[in-house]
């Protein structure tokens, strides 16, 4: 037999990281609902705590169950490997900790989740980290905003709520020759649209709460590394490790020495961990990602299709439309498909807040609530919930006007939910 | 050793090596091939350190069943076998050479080992040792380059896997136990 086959996605996304059981041959992944792993012995016990075996301790550093979550995740975003946490709130703040010290500064998007941009200024202020947002549309801001303590760039792939698209291949050059990693939120564009890592990215982090479990049943998240960072200059991953007996990450583990600094410290400190239960359901989300996403974006293109030439919509921001300022950059690293996930403002004459609101309430198909990437369609009107903790520059900077209004489009049949929006303008109308 | 009769999955990440070179010295019947067949190890440039990656590396296969058989010129004795400045002077048979050492040095040892009658040599992961793989490979010895002889072991016997790593092994096929 040839060893040279290269499996697909679809492929990957059913068998990676996950072969059957050796003794009960299980063909779905068992769910490993332990808490710890009773070891072969003291010797063994002794270098599992050292790293020097591969091996499970306790279900906060890892878990069978978890690592076929992981390994698939890693395999379907091309990545070295992968660590999955209790959120993706959890991915955010462990893939950035992991390498960032006191002092440091990372430039990001200024069109990013409101939760993000809380927890960029708020907690990572408190822990000595400055966040510099920018245009994530214009690159001389990203490169200006760089100084000598810049150890990372931030952006989503397809921006949370406007659907900015991230122009990934300039930005990954310029993070290259600053020696830093790119940091992207792939969690709107999952890898069956768009894989950062192979535009450059270094570190991948996602929501899996979204579209990969996609059922609306467990919060989780994930962090895919590509291995090809050069860490030696970051002392948090290069630099001997205080509680590992000076253990070098980089030197020792090389490819994989961010990811297991992440696993092995981040992660056993901050205690982010996820339940072994809800990644078997992320995993089951996760084995139709591509079949569910394809009837996503069909979907959402033609709500927006729709919304678009509705006179009672001022204006829908959805890259996937050919005239969206943005469409080149969603034709380039999405196929021209950018997630189902998109913004459109209600044309009002009066309070556009009032109005979102009696839109939202007349809704009877689109559940009001704050997720996205559910199977079912989903709204939101972001400047009472998601962003309402942004002060008014906050939010005019995440682009949030206040007649705006975020639909997930998830996989009902299609007319229902255009006769659905329809009744709604209606009565928001009248 | 591993999943199943034998994958035909494509092993890509994490190598400098081109596609063709991968070929000749990444195959993955011969990784497991000298996994699952050597019993004593010689490891080049074993370091006293035990935080560097070959302490690492010879820790782990030997808790693995493996006899490691240290080689450094710093002398001395490590897992409970005297260390042996070069591999010309071991004085029994070895079944592969596991090196840690700069790519400009690995010829030498090639040399040595083809010499001393060693079927296989193992450059470790990030030791670029081109010319030296070649120059093993045209005397007829198994070669592995550019990867690393624990994360080989751990790949196919699951382990790795574990640590959320990207195995890139597919297989619907269930492994026999000790097979």
């Amino acid at each position: 037999m040839p060893h040279t086959r290269q499996f697909g996605f679809e492929t990957r996304m059913l068998h990676a990281g996950h072969v059957p059981d050796p003794v009960v041959g299980a063909r779905a992944v068992p769910i490993y609902q332990t808490t710890s792993y009773v070891f072969d012995d003291t010797d063994t016990a002794a270098r599992l705590f050292e790293l020097k075996e591969y091996g499970n301790i306790y279900t906060r550093i890892g878990n069978p169950t978890t690592a076929v979550l992981e390994e698939r995740l890693a395999s379907l975003e091309n990545g070295t490997g992968a660590l999955a946490v209790a959120s993706g709130m959890a991915a955010q703040l462990v893939a950035l900790m992991t390498f960032l010290d006191p002092g440091d500064e990372i430039v990001a998007s200024a069109q990013l989740y409101g939760g993000t941009v809380t927890q960029f200024t708020h907690t990572f202020r408190k822990l000595g980290i400055t966040v510099r947002f920018v245009n994530p549309a214009v690159l001389g801001e990203w490169e200006q905003a760089i100084t000598p303590r810049t150890r990372a760039l931030f952006g989503e792939t397809i921006g949370n709520p406007r659907g900015a698209i991230l122009d990934l291949e300039p930005l990954a050059a310029l993070a290259s020759r600053h020696g830093i990693p790119l940091v992207v939120d792939n969690t709107f564009a999952t890898p069956w649209l768009c894989r950062p890592l192979d535009w450059g990215a270094t570190i991948v982090i996602h929501s899996a709460t979204k579209f990969i479990g996609g059922h609306g049943n467990s919060i989780g998240g994930a962090i895919v590394e590509s291995g090809r960072f050069d860490w030696s200059t970051y002392p948090s991953i290069a630099a001997p490790s205080p509680s590992y007996h000076g253990l070098r990450f980089y030197e020792t583990f090389g490819h994989y020495g961010y990811l297991m600094k992440a696993r092995a410290e981040t992660v056993r400190d901050t205690g982010a961990c996820l339940s072994p239960t809800n990644a078997f359901l992320l995993l089951q989300g996760l084995e139709t990602l591509s079949v569910r996403m394809e009837r996503h974006v069909a979907n959402a293109r033609a709500v927006a299709e729709y919304l678009r030439d509705d006179p009672r919509v001022a204006w829908v921001e959805y890259a996937g439309l050919p005239d969206h300022p943005q469409h080149p950059l969603a034709l380039k690293y999405l196929g021209g498909r950018p997630g189902a996930v998109f913004s459109f403002g209600l044309r009002v004459s009066g309070d556009a807040r009032a109005a979102g609101r009696r839109f939202i309430e007349a809704l009877q198909l689109f559940s009001h609530l704050a997720n996205v990437g559910d199977v079912r369609s989903l709204v939101i009107h972001p400047a009472s919930t998601t962003h309402q903790q942004l002060d008014d520059t906050e939010l005019a900077r995440s682009g949030v006007a206040p007649e705006l209004i975020r639909v997930s489009v998830g996989l009902e049949t299609l007319e229902d939910l255009l006769w659905d929006l329809d009744q709604a303008l209606r009565a928001t109308s009248s | 050793m591993g999943p199943g009769s034998g994958p035909a999955c494509d092993i890509v990440l994490n190598t400098a090596l081109t596609d063709e070179e991968r070929r000749r010295f990444q195959d993955t019947a011969t990784i497991r091939r000298l996994l699952a067949a050597s019993r004593t190890i010689a490891v080049v440039g074993l370091s006293t350190d035990e935080q560097k990656p070959s302490q690492f590396v010879a820790t782990y296969l030997r808790r693995h069943g493996y006899r490691i058989v240290p080689v450094t010129p710093r002398g001395g004795a490590m897992f409970g076998e005297p260390a042996w400045p070069d591999v010309a002077s071991i004085p029994f048979p070895v079944d592969l050479v596991d090196v840690f050492r700069p790519a400009e040095e690995c010829m030498a040892v090639t040399e040595q080992t083809i010499a001393a009658r060693i079927p296989a040599i193992w450059y470790q992961l990030r030791i670029p040792a081109i010319a030296a793989a070649e120059r093993a490979a045209a005397a007829g010895l198994a070669v592995v380059l550019d990867r690393c002889t624990k994360m080989e072991h751990g790949r196919w016997t699951g382990t790795l896997h574990w640590n959320g790593m990207n195995t890139e092994i597919i297989s619907a096929r269930k492994p026999r136990l000790g097979g």
